[in-house]
């Protein structure tokens, strides 16, 4: 069976403008959830500060519809994590992701959030994945301000190609 | 000033120091722990040590007494600082607390028995500062192993 055209034309002959256009709903909902992640950021430790510097001006996470932290987790549907995750810092952790509506994805900031980094020990959490599901992990001790923006653009990568699952009977 | 302070205190404890060394021109003494309390309060009433840095220990596994209790005092009004150390057993590790001479020492003590088990009679709150309740062991003791982890949330994997 041919596939049919997909009309992009003006509905009104005289109109030069695009009344509408077709997409498929994935890529119209992946587009649109790309470019508004709203962070929680779940500042632990040093890596702070790297935070800091990714969110302020000269490399500016806003460029990607990244960069306003909701410091509720019920508004926000990437959590950065952001530094050293001890044992008695997990169940807080925990809470939060729970916390958090779907759809959300997961940021393990720098080596102590992707493995626990150097402290292999009593206090801290050996990689926060022990505990809560990662989409992205960054490397570095802490991670360069390019690292971060390229696991932001992956990370949107990965929602648009993400299939976004119909959220009621009609959409 | 240093050894004034030094021969007023021995005069004053008869036989309570034990060894005293100067390292790196810090006075350091070896306190029995009978004596312990009496010793800092006469460094805070008449040898001006009136701030308490900090309280720790050091595990010496195959020595008895295995513990080292160690004090860091300072005086603001000499510039000095001075070490006391206090032994104690594995089977005892108990000192008396210093909570009635520094407010601050409540603290130094919660942590030192979080992370050493040491215990100070006289204090009365000694629930976990930096461990959390029900956290078994005492991490900073050389025989806790290293990687002994006691999480508390269930792992995925």
């Amino acid at each position: 069976m041919a596939r049919r055209a997909i009309p992009i034309a003006a509905a009104q002959p005289r109109s030069n403008a695009f009344d509408y256009l077709s997409t498929k709903k994935d890529e119209l909902v992946g587009w649109a959830r790309k470019f508004s992640l709203f962070p929680y950021p779940f500042v632990t430790a040093c890596c702070a500060m790297e935070f800091m510097a990714v969110s302020s001006s000269p490399y500016d996470t806003d460029r990607f519809g990244a960069a306003l932290p909701r410091f509720s987790p019920r508004q926000s549907d990437l959590l950065m994590v952001v530094g050293t995750v001890t044992h008695k810092q997990a169940p807080i952790l925990l809470k939060v992701y729970e916390q958090m509506c779907e759809p959300k994805w997961v940021m393990a900031f720098g080596a102590c959030a992707t493995s626990g980094g150097f402290y292999q020990n009593y206090a801290a959490v050996a990689g926060i994945d022990r505990i809560i599901p990662v989409d992205i992990y960054v490397p570095g001790c802490p991670p360069r301000p390019e690292t971060v923006i390229d696991a932001i653009m992956m990370l949107q990568d990965r929602i648009a190609r993400d299939h976004h699952p119909i959220v009621t009977e009609t959409f | 000033m240093l050894t004034a302070a030094l021969e007023a205190m021995r005069e004053r404890l008869r036989g309570g120091i034990g060894e005293v060394a100067l390292v790196r021109g810090m006075l350091v003494l070896d306190v029995e722990p009978a004596v312990l309390l009496r010793t800092v309060g006469d460094l805070k009433a008449e040898h001006g040590f009136d701030l308490l840095l900090d309280i720790t220990a050091i595990d010496w596994p195959g020595r008895t007494p295995r513990f080292d209790v160690v004090y860091h005092l300072y005086s603001t009004r000499h510039f000095l600082r001075i070490r006391l150390k206090v032994r104690v057993p594995e089977s005892d590790p108990t000192v008396d607390s210093l909570a009635t001479l520094f407010g601050a020492a409540r603290f130094h003590e919660r942590e030192c028995h979080d992370m050493y088990g040491i215990v100070f009679r006289g204090n009365g709150d000694l629930r976990p500062i930096l461990l959390y309740e029900g956290f078994d062991g005492h991490p900073l003791r050389k025989d806790y192993a290293k990687q002994d982890e006691q999480p508390l949330v269930r792992y995925r994997r």
